[in-house]
């Protein structure tokens, strides 16, 4: 008896850790396999909303070179943890992504010179890299710009309206602040005789659906600052504002939040996908937002909106000398390749970019299927997307009248600070809190959290 | 076979052994030693000593104010919940028609995972907040009482259950002695039923206690902390520390240990004083 249960313990010991090796097992020679036909890398990729495509663009480049690329999305808004647990496994990403000097300064350890590779010598414009002393360590592979969307149609429509108060006929005749209130206030005034429920989309100010406000909108009175106190972007300067533009941007809040299709008051729950929504049903006429957007507009079943009717106006907030300011136009994507990684899959890393951003194969990738107006030479008039807010923001990045504002926001000190502003933004729309809570909490927020 | 078992005692535990070091005990060993650490990620981690924890308290108010809410939440929800959930146990120990549907229907919440409940009663809160025009962010008040209701719905037909258990398990001789004593059913509820419960409370108390101080889903998916971090419990206010902003994960680390060594000590004292109040079923 006793020895039969012995017999049978050490049986079921011996198949239960043989069960563990075979299971390890079998990773080891998947893993052999890899590297046996070409070598593997690991892309850490940020945008969910194109995560199909880069499993294609994966199998072509497998196809044609014998590399796999691994790719792996982090969901909307996790980038930071899944990349802070990721990058501490064996297998770390080789390529990842920073989101501007700020992501550097936090990921320094493992980010790799890039100065030089191919991909760097041909940015169109080199300044826009991310550097550190002679080093490169950040590569933007995408240019975006937002700014205020309209429909075209809804803005006709008012402009024949016999019942009109002002004397604005067109689009090109609003270039500032001051006519841009006057025909929103008069627009939200005549709303019925439109057929919109508001002007504007709804402000959504949930928490993690605040960031077209906390982060994009604050961009620019930031930017203002900055320059008019000719501040060093790359040094301690950085660390502390005054907000004084803090005037400017509650004049196009006030006016966000009070010509909407939504109450004030009940902001709290709105998300970015309810305002595109309602935008794309034509239930208002205007939303903030980027060129991103138009996959979202589309999507939306009872879509109303024409590709051609729908066009880009810049943020006038009332800013000195506004008529020549154009759209926001910049990058928060920046690809950097681990550090830590062994040179070889550093070389295959380097390779498999400069090939998306430079064979035609992936030319077509990055211009039909991700739709991304790309930074660099290797891109002619032909590799332009097709989608209409990507065309537009060119053509604004284009125009000679026009400045571009960069995307400061990439100097804001933490997502805590963002967190915080949008929280009392939210207050603010409420009225609980009154504006000089909202400049006090932006001022003292930014400072004690740029340590 | 007591000797044989003893003696093959190893190797019975082994495997659960392996498995409660490599899932449970590496990892809790491992976020002691790098709460008195600063680090990104878990492999680079540098010695800063008790640091962390001097700023957890220095730094922000948040952890102070998220452990009074979260307190006040979990006094407030552990009364409800019980009280709820031994009610209903006593109306469904009386042999009502359909007592079987009204077990599982009761039952159900329970089955609902925390975040797709939270985005529903964020909607059912909203929709009843938006005939006032406004919404569960307006106030630190409605989130709390919003959670209250959560935690209520989800958690009641769970305690239900067990105090049907023990309702049933009451030997009917003491009911039916009570009765030829001429006891009123107040009395009756005092002085037979609810002795003899006692070890159902001892486990429910212990089960509402310990959820309600460590919910973080329902937390995360109802208001999220909003408006502003008023609303945040311990264990939303560690994630968000934690992944927020770089630099803190340290300090994360620590508030999670002292958030560990809270529910440890209080679910500690609960189980000791409820312990007490048992009788022994004969």
């Amino acid at each position: 008896m006793k020895k039969r249960l012995a017999i049978f313990l050490c049986l079921a010991v011996i198949l239960s850790f043989g069960l563990l090796a075979s299971g390890c097992g079998g990773d080891d020679e998947q893993g052999d396999d890899k590297t046996a036909s070409g070598g593997t890398i690991y892309y850490l990729n940020f945008k969910p909303e194109v995560a199909d495509v880069y499993k294609d663009i994966a199998a072509a480049y497998k196809e044609e070179t014998g590399v796999t690329v691994n790719v792996v999305t982090a969901a909307s808004g996790t980038y930071e943890q899944t990349l802070k647990s990721e990058i501490a496994k064996a297998e770390a990403p080789t390529i990842f992504q920073i989101n501007g000097p700020r992501g550097y300064q936090n990921w320094k350890d493992y980010c790799a010179d890039l100065s030089g590779t191919e991909l760097y010598k041909h940015m169109t414009d080199p300044t826009l890299a991310i550097r550190d002393g002679s080093g490169v360590y950040g590569i933007p592979f995408v240019i975006e710009g937002y700014g205020i969307i309209y429909n075209d149609a809804i803005m006709r429509d008012y402009f024949e309206l016999k019942t009109k108060k002002t004397d604005v006929s067109s689009m090109e005749d609003i270039q500032d602040f001051a006519t841009l209130k006057a025909v929103v206030e008069d627009m939200q005034a005549q709303k019925d005789a439109l057929g919109i429920k508001g002007v504007f989309a709804s402000t959504s100010l949930k928490s993690g659906e605040d960031w077209r406000w906390q982060t994009h909108l604050a961009n620019i009175p930031i930017y203002y600052e900055f320059q008019k106190n000719d501040v060093d972007l790359t040094g301690d300067e950085t660390r502390e504002i005054q907000f004084q533009y803090d005037q400017e941007f509650k004049n196009i809040f006030d006016l966000y939040i009070n010509n909407s299709v939504t109450d004030p008051k009940m902001l709290g729950s709105k998300q970015v996908a309810d305002s595109m929504a309602e935008f794309a049903l034509g239930q208002c006429a205007m939303v903030q937002n980027g060129n991103w957007a138009w996959s979202q507009i589309a999507e939306v079943s009872g879509n109303t909106v024409k590709a051609e009717d729908i066009h880009f106006l810049p943020i006038y907030m009332g800013m000195e000398g506004e008529k020549d300011q154009g759209l926001c136009i910049g990058t928060e994507n920046f690809i950097a390749v681990n550090s830590q990684a062994s040179p070889e899959q550093q070389k295959l890393a380097e390779d498999f970019l400069y090939w998306l951003y430079s064979s035609d194969t992936g030319k077509d990738f990055v211009t039909n299927r991700l739709e991304f107006i790309a930074p660099f030479d290797t891109f002619n008039e032909d590799d332009r997307p097709s989608d209409p807010l990507a065309r537009e923001v060119m053509d604004w990045m284009e125009r000679e009248d026009v400045h571009t504002i960069p995307w400061n926001f990439t100097l804001f000190p933490s997502q805590t600070f963002k967190d915080d502003f949008g929280a009392v933004l939210l207050q603010y729309a409420q009225g609980q809190k009154n504006w000089d809570d909202v400049k006090n909490l932006v001022v003292t927020q930014w400072k004690s959290e740029s340590r | 076979m007591q000797k044989t078992l003893r003696r093959y005692a190893a190797v019975f535990v082994l495997p659960t052994a392996v498995a409660f070091t490599v899932a449970f005990l590496i990892p809790f060993l491992m976020g002691i030693y790098l709460s008195f650490t600063e680090f990104t990620t878990v492999t680079n981690a540098k010695w800063v000593g008790f640091s962390n924890y001097v700023r957890v308290f220095r730094d922000s108010s948040d952890f102070t104010n998220a452990f009074w809410f979260t307190a006040k939440f979990t006094v407030v929800s552990v009364v409800l919940v019980n009280l709820f959930a031994f009610s209903l146990a006593m109306l469904l120990t009386r042999g009502i028609r359909g007592t079987n549907v009204f077990r599982t229907v009761f039952f159900m919440p329970n089955l609902i995972g925390g975040i797709v409940l939270g985005y529903i009663w964020q909607l059912i809160i909203n929709g009843v907040l938006s005939w006032f025009m406004v919404d569960i962010t307006f106030s630190a008040s409605y989130g709390f009482w919003g959670l209250v209701i959560l935690m209520n719905w989800q958690l009641t037909g769970y305690m239900m259950i067990i105090y049907i258990a023990a309702i049933q398990n009451i030997p009917s001789d003491l009911l039916e002695a009570a009765a030829i004593d001429g006891a009123s059913p107040r009395q009756v509820l005092r002085n037979v039923i609810l002795p003899m419960v006692m070890p159902a409370v001892t486990i429910c108390t212990f089960l509402t206690l310990t959820n309600s101080f460590k919910l973080f889903d329902q937390n995360f998916a109802l208001t999220g902390g909003a408006p502003g971090r008023e609303t945040a419990m311990l264990a939303l206010d560690i994630y968000n520390t934690f992944y927020g902003r770089v630099g803190y994960e340290g300090m994360g680390q620590s508030k999670a240990v002292l958030f560990f060594i809270m529910v440890a000590a209080i679910a500690y004292l609960q189980l000791r004083a409820t312990r007490d109040r048992e009788v022994e079923n004969v």
